[in-house]
C-alpha cells in the first residue's frame, strides 16, 4: 500500500480513540517505497497499534538506520520526532536517547541488512542491556535500495530474481534476539495484519527490549518463485504458534482463563498478556525449548510466527542503572552540579 | 577517565533514594559510544564519550552525522603515538588532523587544546557548553602526557553563580505561542538554529533528524541551493565558534622581538622553561600559546607581526601548520616548525636546542638588526 496524500480535514465519522485521536493523528507522510511493499504494510501495523492504545503521538520517539525499511519512520506518526541516523547504529542512538529521557515510547525501524549485517554487533548489545522500546526489523531478505544483494538473513538455498542460489548460512534474528537476552521476541509477516498489530501493541507494552522480526518481502527483488521471503512463500509456509486474545494494562483484571487454550503471562510491571495457543507444545517462556523449536521448524521450511519468547520477570536499562526517575534531561544545575564545596573537598584529595 | 567520571559521580549525583542522576554505559565499542552520546544529546542531556585517536577513526561517520545534523556531542581524545596502534602508552599531538576534518564531505569541527589537567577541568565544561550552544561536536584534545602522568596545577576552582548554556532549545510554551520553528532556519544571523526536544509539544515543533541534505525546515531535499544554503549557514556558525572558544594567551618578551612561538597542550611546561633558557642566551621570543581551533585573530596577527614564528608540535607531519595553512591568513615561509614526536613527552631541552640551532641558521645578527631597526 502507498499512501495517497490525504486532506488534513477529518471526517466527522471517523473513529476517535480513548484521546480523541483518530488514524489520521498517527500517520506521516506519503511512502516514497514501491507500489506493495511490505514495509507499507508495517507502518499501517504500527498506525493502527498505536492508535488502538491511545498513545501520545508526540511522546513516541521513532529512530532508524539506513534502508528501504529505516526510511519508513518518515511515513507514520507525524507529530513524532524521528531519527534517521547511520547504517547499522540505530541501537546505539536509541539508547543513549532511552537514557536520556525515560519518559518517551521508544520505536526503533530497521532492516536485516541494517540490523542482521553492519549493525549486527549493535542490535545484540542493544537487547543484552534491554533498552526499553520496540524494535522492528522488516526483513526480506535483500538489500533493496541496491537492487537486490542477498541479506544475511536470505535462507540458504533460496533463489535471487535472477536465479542465483545462496550458497550462505542465514542469520536467524529471532533466535539470536532470545540469546541476546531481548525479553519480548516476536515474529510475524506483513502479509498479516491482525498477528502483527497485536504483537506491536504487546511488545509496546513490555517494559524492556522487545523485538519483532517481521517478514516483509521485496515486491521488487525478493517476490518470486524460490524465494523463502515472498508472500507466498511464507504465506504458505507460515506457522503461528499463538495469537494475542488480550493485552490488559498495568490495572488488575479478571482473568478469563480456559487452561489448554490460552496461556497467561502476568508481567513483572503488572501487565497481563492472553495468549491462544495455536501450537499445543508452545511455551512462550521457556528459553531453550523456544529456541528448539526454532531450529527444528525452520529446518522444516516452515516460518513460525506468534510471540516466541517473552521474559515475564523482565527488567530495562534505565531500571538496572538505577536511573533517577526525572528524566535525566529535565535536570538542571541545582541537580547536577555539587558546586565549588564539593571541589574543595575533591581538591583536598588530589593534594 | 570514564571510571573516574563514574566514581564522582557516585559521589556527587545520587538523589534522595540513591538512584543516579546518571547514566554511564561501557560501550560495546567506539562506535556505540558516540551513537549513544548524539541519542542521549538528540534527546536535551549532556554527553561525552573518551578514547583516543584509533577510537576518533572508528567514530568518524557518526561525527560527520553530529556536525550534518547539528547534533552537541563532546568527545575527550588522550592523543597517543600513531598512525594504527602506533605506540599506545607514548604521547602525541598528532590527531589534530583528523578531528578538525572527521569525517567525509566538508566538514570542520571545534578543537579546544588544554595544556594541563586543570584546563581539561575547565575545557570539559566549557566543551559541554560549546556542544549545545554550536550544535555540533567539540573535541577536548588532551594527551597522553596530560592524561596518565602526575602534574602539579593550582586548585581547580567552580563558580556557583555559573549557569549551564544548553543552547537554544526551543520549548514548549514558545512552541504554544505560535512561534515560527523551522530547524534550520538562520534566526538569529548567527548561523546556529534552533532545535526541540523530543516530546516537547502535541502538534507543533516535531520534525526528522536526518544525515542527508534538507531544507530549512528539515524537509529532505536534494535541490543545489537548498544544499548550498545549508552548507554556507555551517561555514558561518564555524565563524561565530570563533567568539566562543577560549581566546589564545600571549606573553611578550621582556623587550621588543620580531620573533615568536606557538604551542599547544602539554607543551608549555617544556616551552615555559626553554623560553628562561633561551632569554639567557640572548633569544627574545614572544609567544602565544593556542588553546582553540578554529583560531581567533590574535592568531593570525600573532604570526603577521612576527617575521619568523616557531611552531612547536608534537607530531611528525606540523599539523598545526596545517590548520593555520588552510586559513588562507598565513605565510607559510614564516613559520618554522619545531616537531618532537617520539612518544616521549616534549623537553624544554629539546626545544632551547632547535630554537637556537634555527636562530644561528638564520644568523642571530641579522635577527638582532631587524629587532633594532
Amino acid at each position: 500500500m502507498t499512501y495517497i496524500v490525504k486532506p488534513k480535514l477529518h471526517h466527522p465519522k471517523l473513529p476517535h480513540n480513548t484521546l480523541g485521536f483518530t488514524h489520521r493523528d498517527y500517520e506521516g507522510k506519503v511512502s516514497t517505497l514501491c507500489a506493495g511493499c511490505g514495509h507499507d504494510s508495517i507502518s499501517a501495523a504500527l498506525i493502527q497499534a498505536f492508535f488502538e492504545l491511545s498513545l501520545e503521538p508526540h511522546r513516541v520517539a521513532k529512530l532508524s538506520g539506513i534502508g528501504c525499511s529505516s526510511k519508513t519512520p518518515d511515513y507514520f506518526l507525524g507529530q513524532s520526532h524521528g531519527f534517521n541516523s547511520v547504517h547499522g547504529r540505530m541501537p546505539s542512538v536509541a539508547t543513549g536517547a532511552n537514557l536520556a529521557n525515560r519518559d518517551l515510547i521508544y520505536l526503533g525501524v530497521s532492516g536485516d541488512g541494517d540490523s542482521a549485517s553492519i549493525g549486527l554487533g549493535q542490535f545484540a548489545h542493544l537487547l543484552r542491556r534491554g533498552v526499553n522500546m520496540l524494535y522492528v526489523v522488516e526483513n526480506n531478505g535483500v538489500y533493496g535500495l541496491t537492487k537486490g544483494q542477498f541479506s544475511a538473513t536470505a535462507d540458504k538455498g533460496s533463489k535471487s530474481k535472477k536465479g542465483a542460489g545462496n550458497q550462505d548460512a542465514p542469520i536467524d534474528l529471532v533466535g539470536l534476539a532470545i540469546i541476546m537476552g531481548a525479553t519480548f521476541v516476536a515474529r510475524s509477516f506483513s502479509g498479516d495484519k491482525r498477528q502483527l498489530v497485536d504483537l506491536i501493541k504487546a511488545a509496546l507494552e513490555h517494559k524492556g527490549a522487545s523485538f519483532i522480526d517481521c517478514i516483509s518481502p521485496c515486491v521488487a527483488f525478493n517476490n518470486h518463485p524460490g524465494s523463502t521471503k515472498s508472500f507466498d512463500y511464507v504465506r504458505e509456509h507460515n506457522e503461528a504458534v499463538n495469537a494475542i486474545e488480550f493485552i490488559e494494562g498495568k490495572a488488575p483484571i479478571k482473568a478469563d482463563y480456559e487452561p489448554g487454550t490460552s496461556t497467561m503471562v502476568r508481567q513483572h510491571d503488572g501487565t497481563l498478556l492472553k495468549l491462544k495457543k495455536l501450537a499445543s507444545d508452545y511455551d512462550p517462556t521457556d528459553k531453550s525449548a523456544a529456541l528448539s523449536y526454532l531450529m527444528h521448524h525452520h529446518d522444516k521450511g516452515e516460518v513460525v510466527t506468534g510471540l516466541l519468547y517473552l521474559e515475564p520477570e523482565a527488567t530495562d536499562l534505565c531500571e538496572r542503572m538505577s536511573v533517577t526517575k526525572t528524566p535525566l534531561n529535565a535536570l538542571n544545575e541545582a541537580e547536577l552540579c555539587p558546586g565549588s564545596k564539593a571541589l574543595e573537598k575533591v581538591n583536598a584529595e588530589l593534594r | 577517565m570514564a571510571e573516574a567520571f563514574a566514581g564522582y559521580c557516585r559521589r556527587f549525583r545520587a538523589d534522595a533514594e540513591g538512584n543516579s542522576k546518571f547514566a554511564i554505559v561501557q560501550a560495546e565499542d567506539e562506535l556505540a559510544a558516540i551513537g549513544m552520546v548524539i541519542g542521549a544529546a538528540w534527546n536535551g542531556a549532556r554527553a561525552f564519550t573518551a578514547t583516543a585517536g584509533p577510537g576518533i577513526s572508528l567514530m568518524q561517520e557518526f561525527i560527520g552525522l553530529a556536525y550534518f545534523a547539528e547534533i552537541p556531542a563532546v568527545i575527550f581524545d588522550v592523543q597517543r603515538g600513531g598512525p594504527s596502534t602506533g605506540m599506545p602508552t607514548r604521547t602525541q599531538q598528532s590527531d589534530l588532523l583528523i578531528a578538525a576534518y572527521a569525517s567525509h564531505g566538508d566538514t570542520r569541527h571545534v578543537l579546544l587544546l588544554p595544556q594541563d589537567p586543570r584546563e581539561c577541568f575547565e575545557f570539559a565544561a566549557k566543551a559541554l557548553d560549546l556542544a549545545d550552544r554550536l550544535q555540533t561536536p567539540i573535541f577536548v584534545m588532551s594527551d597522553l602526557d596530560i592524561g596518565m602522568n602526575e602534574w602539579l596545577v593550582p586548585p581547580l576552582a567552580w563558580d556557583d553563580a555559573r549557569k549551564y548554556d544548553r543552547g537554544k532549545v526551543m520549548k514548549f510554551e514558545e512552541l504554544e505561542a505560535g512561534k515560527d520553528f523551522g530547524r534550520y532556519l538562520d534566526v538569529d544571523g548567527d548561523g546556529i538554529p534552533y532545535r526541540t526536544y523530543p516530546g516537547a509539544h502535541p502538534t507543533k515543533g516535531a520534525y526528522f533528524t536526518r544525515g542527508t541534505s534538507r531544507d530549512r525546515y528539515a524537509r529532505y531535499s536534494e535541490e543545489g541551493p537548498v544544499y548550498v544554503d545549508n552548507m554556507q549557514r555551517l561555514l558561518k556558525k564555524y565563524e561565530t565558534a570563533k567568539k566562543l572558544v577560549p581566546a589564545p594567551v600571549r606573553v611578550d618578551a621582556k623587550e621588543p622581538t620580531r620573533v615568536g612561538a606557538i604551542y599547544f597542550g602539554s607543551t608549555t611546561v617544556a616551552m615555559n622553561e626553554a623560553i628562561g633558557t633561551l632569554e639567557k642566551s640572548g633569544i627574545l621570543l614572544d609567544r602565544l600559546r593556542v588553546r582553540a581551533y578554529p583560531f581567533t585573530d590574535e592568531v593570525i596577527d600573532f604570526i603577521r607581526s612576527h617575521e619568523r614564528v616557531f611552531l612547536v608540535e608534537q607530531n611528525r607531519d606540523a599539523q598545526m601548520r596545517t590548520l593555520l595553512l588552510d586559513t588562507g591568513q598565513v605565510d607559510a615561509a614564516k613559520i618554522a616548525s619545531i616537531l618532537h614526536y617520539d612518544g616521549t613527552p616534549i623537553t624544554a631541552q629539546f626545544i632551547v636546542s632547535e630554537i637556537a640551532r634555527r636562530m644561528q641558521e638564520i644568523g642571530r645578527a641579522s635577527i638582532r638588526k631587524v629587532v633594532a631597526s
